[in-house]
């Protein structure tokens, strides 16, 4: 009786740890959290609204600051969409076909991220600069790449291109192709059981993929920033026209920029959070076998 | 109207699969191929579903050039051994999946789809699952929905590629014996893949020993087992 009594209080369950190590360890990830997310960014908040929300409003809707705004949603616009097509037929080629250089081809997907961003950008400069190769031949058709639109878009579109096709790779290639095959086999054609069946089994991924593709092409900065030209009200991205106000001592101007931008990442995790509440069910669904 | 399997090869980059097979079985037959593992048993199946191009041979069906045709106009209902069920569709929306695809001239209406499924579920015992998803289902019973998805199809031909390979030995010999039921009911000649010699003998009028790419002995199970043609053959039947 005894000892039986002893075993039961001595029993506790194998996946339950300590109660002080289950402290230390949740006030080691909140500080850190705290510490380096929420801190800088109720900072960054704080000194935007150091002058009162009017100025911090009228930095924002400046029209260098609206033109920065404009260039950044136009480059993303752009990149984003493209990148996810590209994303997908990679994925797709990688995933459910086999074909000779594949691996070279998934190792070429991951360059943009093994490059920096503003060796990228010099790639372009030397490519369409005025002493590159194709820049004198564009220029004679009034084509202008660099310090435009177009350099802005291709420099973003290289930085961010790995972010769809990296999430969709390794997912495509688990859930591997018995199900196209059954859909063949039931009579679907190769583009109805794309829609059908490829595309529903990743949209969650691919969601995932293109939020975080999007809040990179906002952000990005460095390679950006090589071949935009710095024009204020032409070719400033939002970081871009935040640097140029930080350096020119704008401290209200830089942070309600900056401010701005951050609420947009905000908003697309807001978003995530949303999509992913509303249809957990069906997310759970798709994860299980 | 009789399938003719003849001298089909297929070679993979490294290795032969499948060394000139020949086959025949009468309309309404139920084959199954048995043999060990790399013996080119599921590569023959894959080829007559279509998921698989043969290098050479030819293959008549109902009087039809089948490996001449596309897959998805042969009309082979597949059944696959991991299931292959859509897993963001319902089991009823899984079930009809080979009628909504079909070009609409040739697509039942809504109601006609809803009645066809019910009807299949009944056939396959899961009249209340209809709106459960495959991940809320037993191995057998995903695969009776993934039976059900074939016949939907009013299969010409059934494929079976180990269908019940990855469950229990219990639930294995209790849904062949209800496959065996199935297949007498709709009457679809039908090839089934396995390793297992018991199912294959159990199960099917006809016997096809595979190994090494070859067909060692074909005949309905007793005569291939009172009278195994090669060594291979009584090896396999005595292991």
């Amino acid at each position: 009786m005894g000892g039986e009594k002893t075993m039961s209080a001595r029993f506790s369950n194998p996946t339950q740890d300590p109660i002080l190590l289950r402290l230390v360890l949740s006030a080691i990830a909140i500080g850190f959290v705290a510490l380096f997310l929420v801190l800088p960014l109720a900072v960054l908040f704080r000194e935007a609204f150091a002058d009162g929300l009017g100025k911090a409003f009228r930095a924002i809707i400046e029209p260098d600051a609206l033109a920065s705004v404009k260039v950044s949603l136009m480059a993303a616009a752009i990149a984003v969409p493209l990148n996810t097509l590209f994303g997908i037929s990679a994925a797709w080629a990688v995933a459910k076909f086999d074909f000779p250089g594949k691996t070279f081809l998934v190792t070429l997907i991951d360059l943009p991220f093994s490059v920096s961003p503003v060796v990228s950008g010099l790639i372009y400069v030397l490519v369409f600069g005025m002493q590159g190769w194709l820049g004198p031949w564009l220029a004679g058709y009034d084509i202008h790449v660099l310090f435009a639109l177009p350099g802005i878009v291709l420099a973003t579109m290289f930085v961010t291109f790995p972010f769809v096709a990296r999430e969709l790779i390794p997912l495509m290639v688990d859930q591997g192709r018995d199900e196209e095959e059954a859909a063949i086999s039931l009579g679907a054609s190769g583009f109805s059981t794309f829609c059908r069946v490829t595309l529903p089994n990743i949209k969650w991924g691919l969601l995932y993929a293109v939020l975080l593709c999007n809040a990179r092409a906002l952000g990005e900065f460095g390679a950006v920033s090589v071949v935009s030209g710095h024009i204020r009200g032409q070719t400033n991205t939002m970081p871009l026209h935040v640097e140029l106000l930080y350096n020119n001592y704008d401290y209200v101007g830089a942070f309600a920029v900056a401010g701005l931008l951050a609420m947009l990442a905000l908003v697309t995790l807001t978003l995530k959070f949303i999509l992913e509440w509303r249809y957990a069910d069906e997310l759970a669904a798709s994860h299980r076998r | 109207m009789s399938l003719i399997i003849d001298s089909v090869a297929k070679r993979f980059a490294r290795f032969p699969a499948l060394n000139g097979v020949s086959l025949t079985a009468p309309q309404g037959a139920f084959v199954a191929l048995v043999g060990p593992s790399g013996s080119g048993k599921t590569t023959l199946l894959r080829i007559l579903g279509g998921l698989e191009q043969a290098d050479s041979g030819s293959v008549r069906f109902a009087d039809l050039n089948w490996l001449a045709m596309p897959a998805r106009e042969r009309k082979a209902g597949f059944v696959f051994q991991q299931y292959a069920l859509f897993r963001h569709m319902t089991v009823f929306e899984n079930i009809a999946f080979g009628l909504k695809v079909r070009p609409w001239r040739e697509r039942p209406s809504r109601a006609e789809i809803k009645d066809r499924v019910a009807e299949l579920l009944k056939l396959v015992q899961l009249q209340d699952l209809g709106t459960r998803y495959p991940s809320q289902l037993s191995g057998g019973q995903r695969q009776r929905v993934a039976l059900a998805r074939a016949l939907a199809i009013e299969p010409r031909m059934l494929l079976l590629d180990e269908p019940f390979g990855a469950l229990d030995a219990k639930v294995r010999k209790e849904l062949r014996v209800w496959l065996r039921h199935i297949h007498d009911q709709a009457g679809v000649t039908s090839i089934f893949v396995t390793h297992d010699q018991d199912e294959a003998f159990a199960v099917a009028d006809l016997v096809a020993v595979m190994h090494a790419g070859r067909i060692e002995q074909y005949g309905t199970p007793a005569d291939v087992r009172r009278d195994p043609h090669t060594q291979f053959v009584s090896e396999f039947l005595s292991a």
